[in-house]
């Protein structure tokens, strides 16, 4: 008799189950299953999770889910820290939901796959054009764990094992960094800002050099401040140490001199500024651009250019021997899957505004800051936390608790910024805002009025 | 596949020829043949010293990658640059052109625990 | 055709414009001068249109699901349903910052939450984090939290044993974490056998890892005493659980003595693969590792989410923020819409179509271990290879008959590996037609093997030179002098 349930895409009938158990000589699915799973381990009841849903019912369930979140499309939010609100031009999703590109497989067939193997070709051209540096691979799975891939790569390198990082790298960046170089029994050391500026201390920096294999900054940093890269690669070089710059706001890349050109050894980030929705958190995009001298000991994926049998220009993974699938525990690094998609849809975005587009739009992010920044230290009881030149973000410190402001300020469905005592907790009165072309004019002098009003 | 008499071998694909008080190594035909196209070689610099079966470099072919193991202790008097840029010459002539090390040996008489021609034949038959 | 983007690149063409300031120009270009860029050479410059040109035509030289069959073994390549791209895009998740307060992000962390119960019961697990981006990325946040749990018990051990059928990510993913690869040797055998595991188990011993069913598509029948014998020393039990779409509903891998399991949302659970990622590797394990996860941990109190950053024993961060959380928008959606029932029939179904495969394809190519198989199959080119035609020259003329190649050369242990997973949304009409493109090509093979020496020719790529790509290599464009 037929089947009255309805399995999701599965499209086998009674009679194709049937046809498949004779060729594979079994009576029934059970049976086979029967000679392949012992039988003290075989499941004598169902698992325990909610009954199956239509689609539809499905679609009202996780809409329901998703209406209990107030996302920046519900609130005025000025948050940054590493995740940035900008716009993405539509394009960028129908593109992203062609499903040659999102329902296929890493590039492993080079003859199935020139469409995404060329997409990754032209996205490693991108990211060395926007970093100065001379190659990048195809990605890794975020800013943080590129950061901590970065200091990895320098230790292998420079034969050394020490790795100073700045206290104004992103406390979460520096969490991962930690956690990975425990795998190696290594601590990281972490040099400290100068509390005036915010970047970072260079005599103290110096001290803690000699040996190290690598310094890691950020730029701009997590404060928002712009340093001074060029001085920290000739004092990190000189204790034979590699220069890393950090960049958790890529768009900044479009505005400042490419830390390429500034002496920088590697430059990591993370791309989700570039048409990578906020998410929560994920799927974001970590880059990585080096030195060409550093090509056999970079981790990730790299595509190369070739040709065919005709002759005609191609493209193909290469430089395998490096990775898991060969090396295996001698790989520079265990990544396999990374972020394919998250950077086809920062080339696809990339290539929607241009070289114009990009520069005038990185232009407006920091307008758009300057306009924050002016009217909010008009403020009695809040200050500019820092001297420094600043991108889109920057730090403020208030008379007033920030918890207590942040709280008055959701009533008004404004999300003010990220109070700093969670991640540095000498900074109690300190509040991290961003403005990116996502906040009007209006939404500013919003946010400004009634910072006024808590203040 | 070529197995020259002269020389001598090592369980790890490498051969090895006397040359007065100089001891030559490099890979064998069956070592470039299983490895496919080469696309890279990392050789040690001159000056560096050699354990017997320990690893002194690397060779890759575009889908593996081989340590390259010393058959003796020694001293690397000169290495064979030329293959490093021309990585190609190892699958082309793997016991002429493409000599990895010139090497002073520590000790010529590790020499003889080496296998022969035929010795090393009958392994790589048995291997297969 | 073929041209690259910067190779269409025409001088101050625009495509999307950023909206129209409404604020006044700063003084910082001026402050800033000394530190700003002044162009960005070789940057691209088209029109909108130009662009979608591009990629649409991109596009369509690649194969995908759902355009082609793709029985990649291991890889799990079943159908990526429609409805969870839609909703992983809703406003209330795409639009949502990591930092956002708590009472406004009380879905996104119920979702997490219950997810993390689903995996657990799938599983028959203890505890989750969906923190790591990626298997691999699972495989070393569980290497670290064996170490971290063993340096608490201030016990010294410094290996892991891993059979030479693993993944290259599973001894990679060790030596990250410090530990020493000790190889296990399969011998010939299908399965991994108590009695290696003896020999090479000792106090010094962080963990076993295994993948079960492992890669040649075999259930480790012998899992259970191996877990005792890895217990009994005191050591973990690491399961591989990218080949998870075989155990669904069917099999627990927490009542096998599995300790530690690392899952790949891309795989088993319908998120899309995405030409290389994003995936998504969210690492279960039983009580015991509970408070070595990473942080933060999702807490529920009366109805209520919350995130708890502090924990003592914490290995730390594998990345920023929590994961990747669009993957687990879909993935909750595909628990939710398969059920109970549609996850064990999910599993079923996988591994009676390999097992049709497997039946029908015997007769032209050699299967190592003659056995029923779970969810993929392992042939290799023995056959073939003795008039010449190996793997890869059967993979290639499989492409030329439309259909992506099955995993080829992996796993290591038998000569010429071709594993092939159909999974179980493939039709047998799709099938049939994959075992006679099969059954074609081994024909060919007996009777004209120098023609499948120049597949393939249909995807407008001849073959490409690989080496050329590793001799000469070229990773960016640059503009010609």
């Amino acid at each position: 008799m037929a089947s009255k349930t309805v399995t999701p895409y599965i499209p086998h009938t009674e009679g194709d189950i049937r046809r498949m158990c004779e060729a594979a000589n079994v009576g029934s699915i059970d049976e086979l299953v029967k000679s392949v799973l012992p039988e003290k381990l075989r499941l004598k009841s169902g698992l325990k999770l909610p009954k199956g849903l239509s689609e539809q019912e499905l679609k009202a369930h996780v809409e329901g889910v998703s209406s209990k979140n107030k996302g920046a499309n519900a609130i005025k939010s000025f948050l940054g820290a590493g995740a940035y609100n900008h716009y993405s031009p539509a394009a960028v999703n129908h593109i992203l939901l062609r499903s040659e590109f999102f329902t296929s497989y890493t590039p492993y067939q080079p003859e199935a796959s020139q469409g995404t193997l060329q997409a990754i070709f032209e996205y490693q051209t991108l990211i060395c054009q926007l970093t100065g540096m001379d190659i990048s691979n195809a990605s890794l799975y975020d800013g943080a764990s590129a950061t901590a891939e970065a200091a990895l790569m320098a230790r292998r390198v420079t034969g050394r094992n020490k790795v100073v990082i700045a206290g104004s790298v992103h406390p979460e960046y520096r969490e991962t960094t930690r956690t990975y170089l425990y795998g190696s029994d290594e601590t990281p050391l972490e040099a400290p800002f100068d509390t005036k500026t915010g970047l970072l201390d260079i005599k103290a920096a110096e001290a803690a050099l000699d040996d190290a294999a690598c310094l890691i900054i950020q730029s701009p940093n997590f404060f928002g401040t712009i340093e001074n890269v060029k001085e920290l690669a000739e004092l990190a070089h000189s204790k034979g140490a590699l220069l890393v710059v950090v960049i958790s706001e890529a768009l900044s890349m479009a505005f400042l001199t490419p830390a390429g050109e500034l002496g920088a050894d590697i430059v990591v980030g993370d791309g989700q500024s570039f048409g990578n929705a906020l998410s929560y958190g994920g799927p974001y995009l970590g880059f990585m651009g080096l030195s060409g001298k550093f090509t056999r000991q970079m981790p990730g994926r790299v595509v190369g250019e070739t040709v065919d049998k005709t002759g005609k220009r191609s493209f193909c993974l290469t430089f395998a021997t490096r990775e898991q699938h060969i090396r295996r525990e001698k790989a520079t690094s265990n990544i396999c899957t990374n972020q394919g998609l998250a950077a086809l849809a920062c080339s696809v975005y990339l290539a929607l505004l241009g070289k114009t587009g990009l520069m005038e739009l990185a232009s407006l992010n920091i307008d758009k800051a300057e306009f924050l920044k002016k009217k909010l230290s008009a403020i009695k009881g809040v200050e500019i936390a820092f001297s420094s030149d600043t991108f889109n973000e920057f730090v403020i410190r208030t008379k007033k608790n920030p918890e207590v402001i942040l709280a008055a300020l959701k009533k008004k469905n404004i999300v003010g910024g990220l109070a700093l005592k969670r991640f540095y907790p000498e900074m109690k009165s300190h509040i991290l805002v961003t403005a990116t072309e996502m906040n009007t004019a209006a939404d500013i002098e919003e946010f400004a009025r009634e910072l006024k009003r808590v203040s | 596949m070529d197995f020259p008499k002269d020389l001598k071998y090592t369980k790890e694909h490498e051969w090895v020829r006397e040359e007065g008080d100089v001891v030559v190594i490099g890979i064998t035909d069956y070592a470039q043949d299983s490895l496919g196209d080469v696309v890279f070689v990392e050789l040690p610099e001159e000056g560096a010293s050699l354990t017997a079966s320990e690893p002194f470099g690397v060779v890759e072919s575009v889908k593996a990658v081989s340590d390259l193991y010393s058959p003796i202790n020694g001293t690397v008097l000169e290495v064979n640059d030329a293959i490093v840029d021309s990585p190609e010459t190892i699958n082309d002539d793997p016991y002429g052109e493409a000599w990895m090390l010139k090497v002073e040996p520590a000790d010529k008489s590790e020499l003889k625990d080496l296998l022969s021609a035929d010795e090393y034949k009958a392994y790589v038959e048995e291997e297969k | 055709m073929g041209k690259l983007l910067f190779e269409k690149t025409s001088k101050d063409r625009r495509g999307v414009e950023p909206v129209a300031p409404d604020v006044p120009r700063s003084k910082a270009s001026s402050r800033l001068k000394g530190l700003m860029r002044e162009d960005i050479a070789g940057f691209p410059e088209l029109g909108e249109v130009d662009v979608v040109r591009h990629y649409t035509l991109l596009s369509r030289r690649n194969f995908g699901v759902d355009s082609n069959f793709y029985p990649l073994g291991s890889c799990t390549m079943k159908h990526n349903p429609k409805i969870n791209e839609d909703l992983c895009r809703l406003p209330g998740f795409a639009a949502l910052h990591p930092y956002s307060p708590e009472d406004l992000s009380q879905g996104a962390l119920e979702l997490m939450s219950r997810l993390e119960g689903y995996l657990c019961e799938v599983t028959g697990m203890d505890a989750v984090t969906l923190q790591p981006a990626a298997g691999a990325h699972g495989e070393f946040a569980g290497m670290l939290l064996i170490k971290k749990y063993f340096e608490d018990k201030k016990e010294k051990r410094t290996k892991v044993l891993i059979p030479d059928t693993a993944h290259g990510t599973n001894p990679a993913s060790a030596n990250l974490a410090g530990f020493k690869v000790v190889k296990i040797s399969s011998e010939g055998s299908p399965v991994i056998t108590t009695e290696s595991i003896k020999k090479a188990m000792d106090k010094e011993t962080a963990a076993l890892m295994l993948t079960n069913p492992n890669t040649l598509g075999l259930f480790e029948e012998h899992i259970m005493e191996i877990a005792e014998v890895v217990h009994s020393m005191g050591g973990f039990v690491y399961c591989d659980g990218a080949n998870l779409n075989a155990l669904m509903g069917l099999a627990k891998l927490g009542a096998m003595g599995v300790d530690l399991v690392q899952l790949n949302l891309h795989k088993t659970f319908s998120t899309p693969h995405g030409g290389g990622g994003p995936g998504s590797g969210p690492l279960a394990v039983k009580k015991k590792l509970e408070p070595y996860l990473p942080v933060p941990r999702i807490i529920e109190t009366k109805g209520k989410y919350s995130l708890k950053f502090d924990s003592k024993k914490t290995i730390g961060r594998m990345k920023a923020f929590y994961g990747n959380f669009a993957m687990m928008v879909r993935a909750y959606s595909y628990i939710r819409r398969m059920g109970p029932e549609g996850l064990k029939r999910a599993s079923e179904t996988a591994i009676l179509s390999a097992n049709y495969i497997k039946e029908k394809l015997k007769g032209d190519f050699h299967l190592p271990f003659d056995r029923p198989c779970m969810h993929e199959c392992v042939f290799t080119h023995k056959r073939q290879a003795e008039k010449g035609v190996v793997t890869l020259d059967v993979a290639k003329a499989l492409i030329d008959k439309g259909i992506h190649p099955p995993t080829v050369y992996f796993p290591l242990v038998v000569d010429g590996a071709i594993m092939i997973e159909p999974t179980e949304t493939e039709n047998i009409e799709t099938i049939d037609c994959f075992i006679r493109a099969m059954q074609d090509i081994a024909k060919r093979a007996e009777t004209d093997p120098e023609s499948l020496k120049n597949a393939p020719k249909t995807t407008g790529t001849e073959r490409v030179d690989e080496t050329k790509a590793a001799r000469e290599p070229v990773l960016r464009w640059s503009k010609k002098a």
